[in-house]
């Protein structure tokens, strides 16, 4: 069996295993298995993601190679960014258990077992070469994932928050469907590589566009793209810390990964004539959720729901380096998922430690209760910064690295607007800290319909644990450190570069052909991106002063309703199809 | 095939959301996202079907006869297992809804707003 098989199928058995010993409520032993599993998940992704860096790894399921240039089996894939991207996932998964060691109580091993499945949904997700069984893998990763959410049933708002993100994400996910349905039934083809021979050379008609469009849709659900990022918020708040940690480090990535796939391997060759099209539709719905998740996040109160629409905001971000189209647009991605991921799970462990000291997640509640938790202070304002780009951590070179790359194409308005939701989504970090752990300036308004007191996991109070301390430092150091690891620049820009070859990837998949792709070197951040990253960390550090962002009448319409976000989601896929329907076809 | 299998398909998925969209009960709402899921199996099964065409199984004819596309029919089945699951999930969360909340009107559930 091959490493990527043996990534997918190790943590499947381990969660089948773990469900069917459930009665024996080994505890302990639960949480050893399936650390050790998942660690094993991320050893085995990241010696893959090393051993790709000069040559991709096909691995076809069965043996069933193509034939004649035509795939007639299922593959797997593995380059450094798909590899790369499962290992991150992996690895983020080991952080999620070990913070759920001392907090969730986790029925048996069911919350084990979930959480190994959603881990095997994401790392088969990232490394299918075939649309169907990527669907199949994201499926079991969003199945996973509502039942995580709505863990904590005993309460009220964990329900609600399930049913919203369950129902918004399979309506995403039938839009997936069908659109991999019409792709199935002009092309004949559910190879991806096989599916982007069929369609180049031929401009684009209404039927390729429409399924694009489709295609797109499903994902943007998942990466909470304006509009379809309601459930966001609501998932995030109801589910255990531990989860939301993997939910705003990894899955909502995975959404964007699913798109640059997809366009890149499949629609490249069809669509590039039009590349503009899609470029300006992508980075329109790109600033636009930067610009709202900041808005939305420095009007938030409730400390889950702050950090989950810093999330949406820099899904915004990141949509923006993907909408650019280009390598080096994409190895930025790569950085920032990573650096911003890190950043981002380190906050909400520090989140859920502060809720387990002081049981309450609510801004106004909290006010100066924070003061004796020094060190978590310190995390929180470290946190804040880096997620506002501060130089030269992590964050700031992803978003460095896009910066450039939209200004290299002639796009210098970009980078302003990025500016604008990384300090507002710092600032709201960097206002808590003066709220909750200083005590000072003025005390954000109360929240007109306030949350339930719903506390998380355990009553005991006191101490928080040490591993839960530790492993949101080590999270936050690895973050900020990223930023400064030698040849990371090279290494995505190498990356990027082989992921956007379509040529290359179709003729690795069908005719086992090395295909050689030129490697640039990474070109370091420009002086005006060390300027946007220090423009956006002053402006997050001005805005912490702040008594809340207004959030006008955007806060209305996150109305909590299911039909009000699936409505919005209706709206959204038809106005994206309709449009890429006219420019695309 | 006719363009009627599309048609019905497109219907199914509208019909569907516009349920989703107005429902007033849990069980009702589930119900309607598995009559949008429906549209896809139709859709799928539509585009593999060919007129005069026999079931894709070669135990007893000649493997020269037609027959329909066995693709889409496994995409299917796997779709079929697919929806299953969630209508399940769902189902058992519109239960826990009634336990916590004592109401299986979406409109009810207010636990989360802003």
């Amino acid at each position: 069996m091959t490493l990527a098989s043996l990534a997918v199928v190790w943590p499947l058995l381990a969660a089948v295993a773990l469900a069917g010993t459930t009665s024996l409520r080994a505890r302990r032993a639960a949480d050893v298995v399936a650390i050790a599993s998942a660690a094993a998940v991320a050893g085995l992704c990241l010696a893959l993601a090393l051993r790709t860096a000069d040559q991709p790894v096909v691995a076809w399921l069965g043996g069933w190679r193509p034939r004649g240039g035509v795939a007639l089996g299922i593959d797997f894939f593995a380059e450094p960014l798909s590899a790369g991207l499962a290992a991150f996932a992996a690895g983020l998964t080991v952080a999620a258990l070990v913070v759920a060691w001392h907090q969730v109580d986790t029925a048996g091993h069911i919350f084990h077992a979930l959480v190994l499945a959603f881990l095997a949904g994401m790392v088969g997700f990232c490394l299918a070469g075939d649309l169907f069984t990527a669907f199949v893998f994201f499926e079991l990763m969003s199945v996973s994932a509502y039942a995580l959410a709505g863990f904590r049933v005993a309460q009220r708002s964990p329900i609600e928050g399930s049913l919203n993100f369950a129902v918004t994400n399979s309506i995403g996910s039938m839009m997936l469907l069908i659109g991999i349905a019409l792709l199935y039934g002009r092309t004949g083809a559910l190879n991806l590589a096989q599916i982007g021979q069929a369609l180049a050379g031929r401009p684009a008609d209404t039927l390729v566009a429409v399924a694009f469009a489709l295609i797109a849709c499903g994902f943007f659900v998942k990466a909470a793209i304006i509009p379809f990022h309601f459930w966001m918020a609501d998932a995030y708040a109801v589910a255990p810390t531990a989860i939301c940690l993997l939910f705003a480090g990894a899955m909502s990535e995975l959404g964007l990964y699913g798109i640059a796939r997809v366009y890149w391997e499949a629609f490249a060759g069809a669509l590039e004539p039009n590349a503009e099209a899609v470029r300006g539709v992508l980075i329109a719905l790109g600033l636009a959720t930067a610009l709202v998740g900041g808005v939305m996040c420095a009007a938030q109160r409730h400390l889950k729901r702050l950090v989950a629409f810093a999330t949406v905001a820099h899904m915004g971000i990141l949509l923006c380096g993907v909408a650019l189209l280009s390598a080096d647009a994409l190895a930025g991605v790569a950085v920032f998922v990573v650096g911003d991921g890190l950043v981002k799970a380190s906050l909400f462990v520090s989140v859920g430690a502060l809720e387990h000291r002081r049981s309450s997640v609510d801004e106004v509640a909290l006010y100066g209760r924070g003061r004796d938790l020094r060190a978590l202070g310190v995390v929180f304002a470290i946190a804040g910064l880096g997620l506002a780009a501060l130089p030269p951590f992590g964050p700031f070179l992803g978003r460095a690295m896009i910066e450039d790359a939209a200004t290299h194409e002639g796009l210098w308005w970009v980078s302003p607007v990025l500016v604008v939701a990384s300090a507002l989504v710092g600032g709201a970090v960097l206002r808590v800290v003066r709220t909750v752990f200083l005590g000072r300036g003025p005390v954000p308004p109360r929240h007109p319909a306030c949350f339930e007191a719903d506390v998380e996991e355990q009553p005991q109070r006191g101490r928080s644990p040490a591993p839960t301390i530790v492993t949101g430092t080590v999270l936050l150091a690895l973050g900020l450190a990223w930023g400064l690891v030698p040849g990371v620049l090279d290494a995505a820009t190498r990356a990027a570069a082989r992921f956007t070859d379509h040529g290359a990837y179709a003729a690795t998949v069908l005719r086992r052909a090395a295909a050689a792709v030129p490697a640039p070197p990474g070109v370091p951040p420009t002086t005006a991106a060390w300027l946007y990253g220090f423009a956006s960390a002053g402006l997050a550090v001005a805005l912490a002063f702040l008594r809340t962002v207004p959030e006008g009448p955007l806060a209305t319409l996150h109305s909590g309703r299911i039909g009000d976000y699936v409505a919005w989601t209706a709206v959204g896929a038809a106005a994206v199809a309709a449009v890429f329907a006219l420019t695309l076809a | 095939v006719s363009v009627l299998a599309y048609l019905v398909a497109v219907w199914l998925f509208v019909i569907g959301i516009y349920g989703v969209v107005t429902s007033r009960h849990l069980v009702h709402l589930v119900t309607c996202l598995a009559v949008a899921q429906a549209s896809t199996y139709v859709l799928l099964l539509g585009i593999g079907y060919r007129s005069h065409a026999q079931a894709p199984i070669f135990g007893d004819i000649p493997t020269s006869t037609p027959v329909v596309d066995p693709v889409v029919q496994s995409l299917t089945l796997t779709d079929v297992v697919v929806g299953a699951t969630v209508t399940a999930l769902l189902l058992s969360l519109a239960v826990q809804a009634h336990k916590r909340f004592g109401s299986v009107d979406p409109d009810d559930l207010n636990a989360l707003r802003g």
